[in-house]
């Protein structure tokens, strides 16, 4: 089976999540093409068991406008490209449901799997906050991002592939979305990737009243305090103590979390963790699936008991 | 300013999800509807839009008969008024055919801005709101946590990037938003709201009495509950006894304490 990865170029180095999806189609395919935006990344490529790398050229390709890009990967499409593979990043997510519909093809978007039997391709996406998972055939050709951390990028294949550069024609675009320079708000903010040991916060607290339990059991622990998104939106803590897709990546001795139910957000930054510890009341909270220690209950009883018992020794 | 915003209805974040005995769709008994998070946020981002730059806020989803409350629900708040797409075939969708569904619709109105919530946290697919763009050959941006309006003809709008980055775009109007929760503080309705409610317009488009070329490309093989590969210690009992074993875990296990 033919496929086509899109390979995602940043801050001066290949995106990993990219390799990531490249190793999962090299998993599945001998005929894997690379396609990149960024001679740089090209030169890399090249160094990968491929049939060839794509380099397409054009100076509104050098900075990311999913006007450009589309427009760039429509040119290249061929219905011989059975599927065309993307990371699930942020990029991903702003440009590529556009060349979904400019294909008139499906794009199934943050895939925890990909495989291929008899030339049949069949993915696997979560849904219901991670609850389910959907296990889809596509009947035609199709657009698929895989989520990080599904493939190992310790498996890819080295070779000596050729770079085919092409010019790409993008003067009919129109200019209706100009970008600026990207930007951290807070400078200085908590940094809680170094943290041995966090004590995250859900919105299973139920209410702001109760964060000081959440930061009385971080004091006695000597942990970093974290959280998940809607703590956040509720004002509740600050964003720089966000885990997850759109705030920090974190992977300490223990994440012990409070009321977490761990969406698939959430759990793209803490699954890394050495040891995690859950309690939340919803026995079916995804967090468990990912737990090494679940505790169904209610944090504002256990918790408490907890910081008595670790003051009195 | 003409400014329609996309609305789902979803069962609560809490909900228990069960599969169906044998069949590959979720059982509905016991659920709460609700309208999904991030689109409330899209709502109110409209609604205060409208009360800064004058115009209408029409409220469209696409479901089947229940969804109308969410509607309701949102021009209790102060929209203007409706539009219904029911789903009267009660079947599934994947989202390229329900943004040519929508498409089909909202084509009619020409709309300045067109907002929705980021994801559904059903389904979550994160795509309708470019989808549609696409097909309404609109700008768009994703994932935005501030809008600034400094012209009639375009939108500034800060996007949110992975780890901390933000990014400001500037889009001619016509544009599709997708919004990120956190962007503002959604209001609640009032009871004047859902008074006034009752004597604002819903305008029902029946999925079957329209043209939309729908052609299904995926086929749901199975539906499931993950299937756990990690080994899950189970701690029970009283909170006294819950507390005592992980006070033992947190000290001889892990050492951190």
């Amino acid at each position: 089976m033919k496929l086509l990865v899109f390979i995602q170029f940043e801050d001066g180095k290949i995106n990993r999540m990219s390799l990531e999806a490249l190793a999962c189609a090299q998993k599945y395919s001998t005929s894997v093409t690379a396609v990149t935006f960024y001679e740089k990344a090209a030169n890399e490529l090249k160094n990968y068991e491929l049939e060839e790398v794509l380099l397409l050229k054009n100076n509104n390709l050098n900075t990311y406008n999913p006007l450009f890009y589309t427009e760039a990967m429509h040119t290249i499409y061929k219905e011989d490209y059975k599927a065309l593979l993307f990371a699930h990043t942020y990029e991903t997510r702003d440009w590529v449901p556009r060349l979904s519909a400019r294909l008139n093809v499906p794009f199934l978007s943050d895939c925890i799997d990909f495989k291929v039997t008899n030339e049949l391709a069949e993915v696997t996406r979560q849904t219901y906050q991670g609850k389910l998972n959907n296990n889809l055939v596509p009947k035609t050709n199709f657009l698929c991002s895989i989520q990080s951390g599904c493939f190992k990028i310790d498996t890819l294949k080295n070779g000596t592939s050729v770079i085919n550069s092409r010019d790409i024609d993008l003067n009919n675009v129109p200019n209706t979305i100009s970008t600026e320079e990207k930007f951290k708000d807070q400078k200085g903010g908590v940094d809680l990737t170094a943290a041995e040991l966090i004590v995250s916060v859900g919105r299973g607290i139920g209410k702001e009243e109760n964060i000081p339990i959440a930061q009385e059991l971080k004091e006695v622990l000597n942990a970093e305090l974290g959280s998940s998104r809607p703590i956040v939106d509720y004002g509740w803590l600050p964003h720089d103590r966000q885990i997850g897709s759109s705030g920090q990546v974190v992977s300490p001795k223990l994440y012990f979390s409070l009321g977490v139910s761990g969406a698939i957000q959430h759990q793209v930054g803490m699954k890394g963790s050495d040891n995690i510890m859950a309690i939340n009341k919803d026995e079916n909270a995804p967090i468990f699936e990912i737990a090494d220690y679940a505790i169904v209950g209610d944090l504002l009883e256990i918790v408490p008991a907890l910081i008595k018992k670790i003051k009195e020794n | 300013m003409k400014i329609c915003v996309l609305v789902k209805q979803v069962p609560d974040k809490d909900s228990d999800i069960k599969v169906e005995n044998n069949e590959n769709k979720i059982s509905n008994q016991n659920l709460n509807f609700i309208t999904n998070d991030s689109d409330n946020y899209a709502v109110e981002e409209a609604l205060l839009l409208k009360e800064n730059h004058g115009g209408e806020v029409v409220i469209c989803t696409f479901g089947e008969e229940s969804a109308t409350q969410v509607i309701k629900d949102s021009l209790s708040k102060g929209a203007d008024r409706g539009i219904f797409i029911h789903n009267d075939l009660n079947k599934e969708f994947d989202i390229l055919n329900i943004s040519k569904i929508i498409k089909n619709v909202l084509e009619k109105e020409n709309f300045d801005l067109i907002l929705s919530g980021l994801q559904s946290d059903d389904i979550g697919n994160g795509q309708l709101g470019v989808l549609l763009a696409e097909h309404l050959n609109m700008s768009h941006g994703s994932l935005v946590m501030e809008t600034k309006m400094d012209s009639t003809e375009k939108i500034k709008v800060k996007r949110e990037l992975e780890n901390g980055w933000f990014q400001w775009a500037t889009l001619d109007l016509p544009a599709s938003i997708t919004i990120q929760s956190g962007i503002n503080k959604p209001r609640y309705a009032s009871l004047r709201g859902i008074m006034m409610m009752k004597r604002k317009t819903i305008d029902t488009v029946k999925l079957t009495e329209l043209n939309a070329a729908i052609d299904e490309q995926l086929t749901l093989k199975e539906l499931y509950a993950p299937i756990k590969s990690k080994k899950t210690e189970k701690i029970n009992g009283s909170s006294q006894e819950i507390a005592d074993r992980i006070f033992t875990i947190l000290k001889e296990d892990l050492m951190l304490l």
